[in-house]
């Protein structure tokens, strides 16, 4: 650990880096400090990290060794300590079970519609209000598609039911015109459209504050000096506004790609009763009810590992991609 | 209202449109003045609905057949009604009470955890930072977590929806990349007058670090008065559900609350009382909202560039 020449007395522990740069390398060490030494100039530290380090040991770390149930014929009695190994069986079980595939097969569905559809919105949102002139009526409407994001799953669909249920807003107007109601919330055929509609409505604003900050720290003259080469609105757009946000929208695409077996579960769990299973049943879903209400413990363990390790691969795989098309993705190695 | 880049804005309130730029089409800016006008009206009017009907009264409500958009005369007895005890009130003062003691909880473990990380040459802090990282990246699963919560006996007990939640590695990653920012040289210059870690923290970093600490209370006392699914998972019983489960049970289920249930005997109609539930659940949030407007735009770009 050195001293740089800035400070008068050396102490042991706590080397001041280099200001400049948090990630640079520590400098090269002159005197090595002895661990019981540095572990006494920290004992503050350590002890105000100790409450943080247990919480992630007991609600992270233990729960990951508690996988092992997903090779287990877990019995809630005598805990997991104890409950016989059977190697795969939980496997084998999961997938032969067809509702498992239909799970994950309707997991895809919805998370590809999201992609297509959910994905672009907040995109296309920055780039309509970052071209208002007004200041003030950005600041309105950001204020205004911000706020959904802010409330429960559960809200929203008490909400949607309130105007699109078949009591709600949207059926009373029909019938009192002499047109046959119409019951969104409970027709399993344009749920996934429902779904769609209900993660634009929440999340619309709350994806475009990213864009927003990338579009604002655009340097205007770019614009300046596009619009005097002659490009017009359009080819400033192409050539210098979507430029500014390619970085955040791969960055955003990857995490959304690792993200893509877990679809808004609370959203599902809601509105399962409504449409019925066949419908709505997505991998989250199929965990909890097999897992924990119908109490199949080791295949609801078996199938939420299967979940975890294959995100986990995808935002890795998605990053490669990212690096190999020159993008920094969610973290650079 | 006017300023979609027609002409006829007073002068004062527009910001100059650059001179190299051409003037806008009227149909551009129509179409722009439409879809604008539109997406807020989506945004907007499912609450003011909510809002309206939960303020209606009973003749109104006949009348309408359900809903009531323009109430001529308001009333609060719904709010009355299920304020004044029973299952709804119960409901509130224990998802307010877990909000507090949540947000509390959550803020003093992670500025604590990301203090100590955010210093160089603590032993073990390398590992440690490596463990919190690897947390953003995998989830452990619902079975596990169920069986662990299980297992340490906190089952039905208010703990449930408190420490499996406490800190939240992505706002752990965004404190301690404030605290990591600021300049070096005050932390040197307190420890040559002879502060240790404690008070560093506690004059020197936390007083700097206001708004963002402001920020991630905020995001937790959202998450926990919003947490729906962990009291479902782990609270068996009704007579301890938080607001989210009262909501979804009597509104997203339509069961109906019955007189006895918040303990009158008059009842305003169903349809009222369950939007004035869904309001109980919307007011703090909205209240929370100025405030987390102020400053969220702030935190999410901190741990976004800095994560």
């Amino acid at each position: 650990m050195t001293s740089p020449a800035t400070q008068r007395r050396p102490r042991a522990a706590s080397p001041p880096p280099p200001v400049s740069d948090p990630k640079a390398p520590n400098p090269p060490r002159h005197r090595r400090v002895p661990l019981r030494v540095r572990l006494r100039n920290n004992w503050v530290m350590l002890a105000l990290m100790a409450p943080g380090l247990l919480f992630f040991l007991f609600f992270f770390y233990v729960p990951m060794l508690g996988n092992v149930i997903a090779f287990q014929d877990y019995q809630p009695f005598i805990g997991f300590k104890d409950s016989p190994l059977v190697g795969l069986a939980n496997f084998q079980e999961l997938f032969a079970d067809p509702a498992f595939w239909e799970a994950v097969r309707n997991t895809l569905a919805f998370a590809a519609l999201q992609l297509i559809f959910f994905f672009p919105a907040p995109l296309a949102l920055a780039l309509l209000i970052n071209s208002l002139v007004s200041p003030r009526i950005k600041k309105f409407v950001q204020s205004v598609v911000y706020l959904p994001h802010f409330i429960s799953w559960v809200l929203v669909v008490a909400l949607f039911q309130q105007v699109l249920g078949g009591a709600g807003l949207f059926s009373n107007y029909l019938r009192d015109h002499g047109m046959s109601a119409l019951d969104v919330m409970t027709d399993p055929d344009t749920f996934s459209l429902l779904i769609t509609g209900q993660v634009i409505w929440k999340d619309i604003g709350w994806g475009m504050i990213i864009y927003l900050a990338a579009l604002a720290s655009v340097d205007q003259s770019l614009y300046e000096s596009a619009a005097v080469d002659g490009a017009g609105r359009w080819r400033r757009m192409w050539h210098v506004t979507l430029p500014a946000v390619r970085g955040v929208t791969i960055m955003l695409l990857v995490l959304r790609l690792g993200d893509v077996l877990s679809v808004g579960f609370e959203q599902f769990l809601l509105q399962r009763d409504a449409v019925g299973a066949r419908a709505s049943e997505v991998l989250d879903t199929y965990i909890y009810y097999h897992g924990v209400v119908y109490g199949d413990w080791g295949v609801g363990a078996a199938a939420g590992l299967v979940k975890g390790v294959v995100g986990a691969l995808m935002i890795y795989g998605a990053n490669k991609v990212a690096h190999a098309f020159g993008e920094h993705g969610v973290y650079s190695k | 209202m006017s300023s979609f880049g027609f002409p006829l804005r007073s002068p004062r309130t527009r910001e100059e449109r650059p001179a190299w730029e051409e003037p806008p089409t009227k149909i551009g800016s129509a179409a722009k003045a439409v879809v604008i006008t539109v997406t807020c009206a989506v945004m907007i009017l499912p609450f003011l609905t909510v809002l309206s009907t939960s303020l209606a009264s009973r003749e109104e409500i006949t009348e309408a057949g359900g809903f009531v958009l323009f109430p001529t005369d308001p009333t609060l007895e719904a709010y009355r009604t299920i304020l004044s005890g029973g299952i709804v009130s119960r409901a509130v003062v224990v998802s307010v009470l877990i909000t507090l003691v949540g947000t509390a909880l959550s803020l003093l473990t992670t500025i604590a955890l990301a203090y100590g990380l955010s210093k160089r040459g603590v032993p073990g802090s390398k590992p440690i930072l490596l463990m919190v990282l690897f947390t953003l990246l995998f989830v452990p699963g619902m079975v596990p977590m169920y069986v662990v919560v299980k297992e340490l006996g906190l089952l039905d007990s208010y703990w449930s929806l408190i420490l499996p939640v406490m800190i939240n590695a992505f706002n752990l990653v965004v404190l301690r990349a404030f605290f990591m920012n600021i300049p070096e040289e005050l932390y040197q210059a307190a420890r040559i007058d002879g502060a240790g870690d404690w008070r560093i923290l506690t004059r020197i970093v936390l007083p700097l670090s206001k708004g963002v600490v402001a920020v991630v209370g905020l995001f937790y006392a959202v998450t926990y008065w919003n947490a729906f699914f962990n009291a479902m998972l782990y609270l068996n019983d009704s007579g301890k559900w938080p607001i989210q489960l009262v909501l979804r049970t009597y509104v997203v289920q339509g069961k109906s609350i019955s007189g006895d249930q918040l303990g009158v005997s008059h009842m305003p109609p169903q349809q009222s009382i369950s939007m004035a539930v869904v309001m109980i659940a919307l007011v703090p949030i909205l209240l929370l909202f100025p405030f987390l407007q102020k400053y969220f735009t702030k935190g999410v770009l901190t741990g976004a560039i800095k994560g």
